[in-house]
């Protein structure tokens, strides 16, 4: 029973936290929505004054928009399922007695250690360039076309580059979680005669429903803001192929210096992400409170 | 106002300790500038400017260029003055020069010679005839080629190429399974990628991007004549993922020997002949950029890179001693000294075109300036147009504006897209900007 | 027969395991080769054996100087990671020790704080960095990041500390252990490794983190993420230079992640293991 008193600490001790991140959001959430109803263009000082609801109607008009949020999701889809299905199917292998596990382990992990832009540049240069790219090289040696996979498949493309970064993330998670699992259940089922897919399914995959959960839920956050992947690649084209809301927001923000819309941007881009975030947690969150 | 006096407090103490870690009287100078070899050349001279001048110290940021701008650009607008020199183009020049965020360059010292200054990139920095910003390099564009490829394919290059020439020699070069592309362009999208290219292309076949009251033309049939071609023969002749290829990536493409032609930028041409570095460096001819039948527009590319110091600059005073040295002849002579006359920066001063020793060097100079010469960015096309700029249109809008239509015009290179999908929807995303922007005004 | 399937089994598990490893790792692996290649080398085609030429990195270091971003970036990473954990450990504490009714919506809230895209909102920081004097500072960016990463922080260490049984608290309390020693002596020690895990996560987020750390520095706070900003897409060619300068970038949280890797494998869990 927490008294009165531990009441009262734990609030403290809480709101050192609480209160910078108070700040910390009401603050640029504050201004943005303030901006959001100005005419406010950085490089055109003689544009001011109140808006009114003209920067969201104007970002919401954009021919890319409905595209953009499109592209946001599947960019989101797209990663969470190569890593989560990959992250697993990995995280299995790894469970699995192998010769040099700690080498296997580290060489899986690195990925995530790479800076986004340094990400983006390597696939773009060294592995996906039709010219100079290894698979480029791959295909001319079958005797194949090398395919330009920034403008045949460019949502494809940063997918991919995107899931290469994510993937260690989502296997360490998994593979904690799978090496948690007892092994006296692990052994019972075995003696059972239940096989490998059962042993799967009814086992191993709701044993990791938490940590997947958690793979997706953070993940959500960081992929919905995906941007610098697709400016080093392919600058939201070919068309508005590649275009998502964070690179709209992006090429309103930083090409056109239109402060006032790339805020109504923002915040149109926060409350999808909570409607994403709310539907997320209704689908997946029940598995959070066990 | 506690957390501000204490964060203030902090950096003071910061501050402090770098004054004492640097020499007491030395005046700082941050130069932002772009990644570009020129400029990195320029960084690695910076001592020789030092030692001449020892109670001024150079800080460096060196950005890749969009990076830059971005940075540049915020700061400036928002008036941050964390640099006091800037290293921008010939379209931001006159944009921020009528807002009033950069000093006049009024000490740039006697022995400056601005008259030397080629008159057309001269022209592009003066707002009511006050200089703003001092050009270190300019380009405009031209046409490189492969001799030997034009000889095998018993082709010549006339001295003043046609657009419809230039097609039927593309594709008389193209040989696929050789690896041999008749023609490289820019088709990354970008206000500075493929729209340089398509709408110096655009200008030279009558196009303009707006009439006398600020209305977007891409409704219009040269827009179209222009944009098919450009879509045509880059099917036909074009390399492999043009769609994402820009300057870079069409230099590295040529210097491997896998472009016929390549039009872009004149600066390319002394990458493309440097043997170092490029494997066809002694086959390159050079020509102007084509026409169409029957006119004589040559595309009007006209870009310069300049260091200008933003109005907010405590140090204006150090800022132009060193402006004037970074541009000036003597800066010309010692790069040469040091790198040989092929590697000076090209493109501003009239007394380069002059110098016998850079014409022996430099097999471009001749084919640079003449293009120079002949791009008038005042009148940038045929018809009237109420803008100013060759490649661009010289208004705050056009970035935006200029890397959507790329992106639009990039999906048709791509085979995503139409030419009439494309031009529709540029027309509207460029009226719908225009109209939010306030124009016509 | 268990044996000689369990033998064949392990060395089926090894080769895939290695593939797919290796196919993980190589694009890493073929920018360090390319690193070590001439530029001409570097785009001549696939080639997997390098001149070995050290070329690229002295021409890199001769145009910028890597010591200062290098420091710049520890110092950020780890002072900002610093920071959060000593703002978020009680937090975490009072919520796992304590929680009420709210502690669950708190928690979503502070994750939701990252939802807001940083293009978004640039120019109100960039303005406000102005008006505090922080625009290219350490302390600036030591902030910013702690902010941006404090949420994660405050969520990995929840996690770990609920794990920690509520009994052994009890009976710490029943000996009359104080709330100082409390932690010191029976928390902390429990704590270490969530906390070492929670560190070694947030420094590399903190080291990797690239829009604020280039928007906001100019020369004295710039870390290597703006290092690598002036050498993506120079003219000319730059495939083996681009590769050093990112090899550079990135080999030393490569390395301390290598190290580490035993300490962030066993404290990843976010709560996912029950």
């Amino acid at each position: 029973m927490a008294t009165q008193n531990t009441k009262t600490l734990a609030r403290a001790m809480m709101a050192p936290s609480v209160l910078l991140l108070l700040v910390w959001m009401i603050v640029p959430l504050a201004m943005t929505l303030w901006f959001s109803f100005q005419n406010y263009n950085l490089l055109d000082p003689t544009q001011t004054g109140f808006a009114g609801l003209f920067n969201y109607e104007f970002f919401y008009t954009d021919p890319a928009f409905f595209q953009s949020i499109w592209n946001t999701l599947v960019i989101v889809g797209g990663v969470l399922l190569i890593t989560v299905v990959g992250g697993i199917a990995i995280a299995l292998l790894l469970d699995q007695p192998i010769f040099g596990q700690g080498i296997v382990r580290i060489l899986i992990i690195s990925p995530f250690f790479v800076m986004p832009p340094v990400a983006a540049l390597i696939w773009k240069n060294m592995i996906m360039h039709p010219g100079y790219g290894v698979l480029g090289d791959i295909n001319r040696f079958f005797g194949f076309e090398p395919v330009d996979w920034f403008a045949r498949y460019p949502l494809f493309s940063i997918v991919v580059i995107v899931a290469w970064q994510w993937l260690p993330f989502a296997t360490l998670i998994l593979l904690t979680a799978l090496q948690s699992l007892d092994g006296e259940q692990k052994e019972a089922a075995e003696m059972d005669g239940a096989n490998f897919l059962n042993r799967f399914i009814y086992l191993v995959l709701p044993h990791l429903a938490r940590a997947i959960t958690v793979v997706i839920l953070i993940q959500t956050i960081f992929l919905l803001g995906v941007y610098a992947e697709i400016l080093v690649t392919t600058n939201g084209g070919p068309g508005y192929a590649s275009t998502n809301l964070a690179f709209l927001i992006y090429r309103t923000a930083l090409l056109g210096y239109d402060v006032g819309g790339a805020s109504a941007g923002g915040i149109i881009a926060v409350v999808l992400a909570n409607i994403v975030a709310f539907f997320l947690m209704r689908a997946v969150g029940k598995n959070l409170d066990r | 106002m506690t957390l501000k006096t204490v964060l203030l407090g902090a950096c003071s103490a910061l501050a402090l300790a770098g004054i004492f870690s640097t020499a007491a009287s030395a005046e700082t100078l941050t130069i932002a500038t772009v990644n570009n070899g020129d400029m990195v050349r320029m960084q690695g001279l910076t001592s020789e400017f030092t030692k001449a001048n020892p109670d001024i110290q150079i800080n460096w940021v060196t950005l890749e260029e969009n990076v830059l701008r971005e940075r540049v650009t915020t700061d400036i607008a928002t008036k941050g003055g964390q640099y006091d020199i800037l290293t921008i183009g010939n379209y931001e020049v006159p944009i921020w020069a009528k807002q009033g965020w950069l000093l006049e360059l009024n000490k740039l010292g006697d022995k400056y010679d601005a008259n030397d200054l080629l008159p057309s990139i001269r022209g592009g920095l003066t707002i009511n005839s006050k200089l703003y910003a001092a050009p270190f390099y300019g380009e405009s564009a031209m046409i490189m080629y492969r001799k030997d490829l034009f000889d095998k394919a018993g082709l010549k290059m006339p001295e003043n190429p046609t657009w419809d020439f230039i097609g039927d020699a593309a594709r008389k070069i193209t040989d696929r399974k050789e690896g041999v592309n008749g023609i490289c362009l820019r088709g990354k999208a970008g206000w500075g990628e493929n729209m340089a290219f398509i709408t110096a292309l655009a200008n030279s076949f009558g196009g303009r991007w707006f009439d006398e009251k600020w209305n977007a033309q891409f409704d219009q049939p040269e827009w179209k004549a222009a944009l098919t071609y450009y879509v045509n023969i880059m099917k036909d002749a074009g390399p492999q993922g043009a769609s994402s290829n820009g300057f870079n990536e069409n230099l590295t493409l040529f210097q491997q020997g896998k472009c016929g032609m390549w039009m872009d930028a004149t600066v390319a041409a002394s990458f493309v002949s440097n043997p170092k570095d490029s494997k066809v460096a002694d086959k390159v001819g050079y020509a102007i950029f084509p026409v169409k039948e029957g006119m004589t527009n040559h595309g009007n590319w006209l870009w310069s890179w300049n260091l200008a110091v933003p109005a907010s600059s405590k140090k204006a005073d150090s800022a132009q001693k060193f402006i004037s040295w970074a541009t000036s002849k003597e800066y010309t002579q010692l790069v040469a000294s040091k790198e040989g006359w092929a590697n000076v920066p090209p493109g501003t001063r009239t007394s380069l075109y002059e110098n016998a020793d850079y014409k022996k060097a430099a097999a471009f100079a001749e084919p640079t300036l003449a293009a120079m010469k002949a791009a008038d960015i005042t009148k940038p096309t045929v018809k009237p147009v109420p803008y100013t700029g060759g490649q661009f249109v010289a208004i705050p809008e056009f970035q935006a504006i200029g890397t959507n239509v790329g992106q639009l015009f990039s999906a048709v290179i791509a085979g995503q897209s139409t030419v009439d999908d494309a031009l529709t929807a540029a027309q509207t995303a460029t009226s719908r900007e225009m109209k939010r922007a306030g124009y016509p005004k | 027969m268990a044996r000689s399937v369990t033998t064949k089994h392990k060395v089926i598990a090894t080769i895939a395991a290695w593939v797919v490893a290796l196919i993980i790792f190589f694009p890493i692996l073929y920018t360090i080769i390319t690193s070590l290649k001439t530029e001409p080398e570097a785009i001549a085609g696939f080639n997997l054996i390098p001149s070995f030429t050290l070329e690229s990195y002295i021409t890199v270091q001769t145009q910028r100087d890597y010591f200062t971003p290098f420091m710049n970036s520890v110092i950020i990473s780890v002072g900002s990671t610093i920071l959060a954990l000593i703002v978020a450990i009680p937090a975490a504490w009072a919520m796992a020790f304590s929680p009420t009714k709210r502690t669950k919506g708190i928690l979503m809230w502070m994750l939701s704080t990252k939802m807001m895209p940083a293009v978004a909102v640039l120019v109100p920081i960039y303005l406000l960095f102005r008006d505090f004097g922080l625009l290219d500072s350490r302390i600036g960016l030591t902030v910013m990041l702690m902010l941006i990463n404090l949420p994660i922080v405050v969520w990995m260490l929840y996690t770990y500390f609920r794990e920690i049984p509520g009994e052994i608290l009890e009976a710490a309390r029943m000996d009359g252990a104080g709330l100082w020693q409390e932690i010191v002596h029976v928390l902390t020690p429990m704590a270490v490794p969530g906390i070492a895990s929670t560190l070694l996560l947030n420094i590399i987020l903190a080291w990797n983190e690239s829009f604020w750390t280039i928007r906001l520095s100019t020369t004295n706070a710039a870390p290597l993420t703006a290092f690598i900003a002036s050498f993506s897409s120079p003219q000319g060619l730059f495939w083996a230079k681009l590769s050093a300068a990112s090899t550079m970038a990135i080999a030393p949280i490569l390395i301390l992640g290598w190290f580490s890797q035993k300490q962030l494998v066993r404290g990843l869990t976010f709560g996912a293991v029950k």
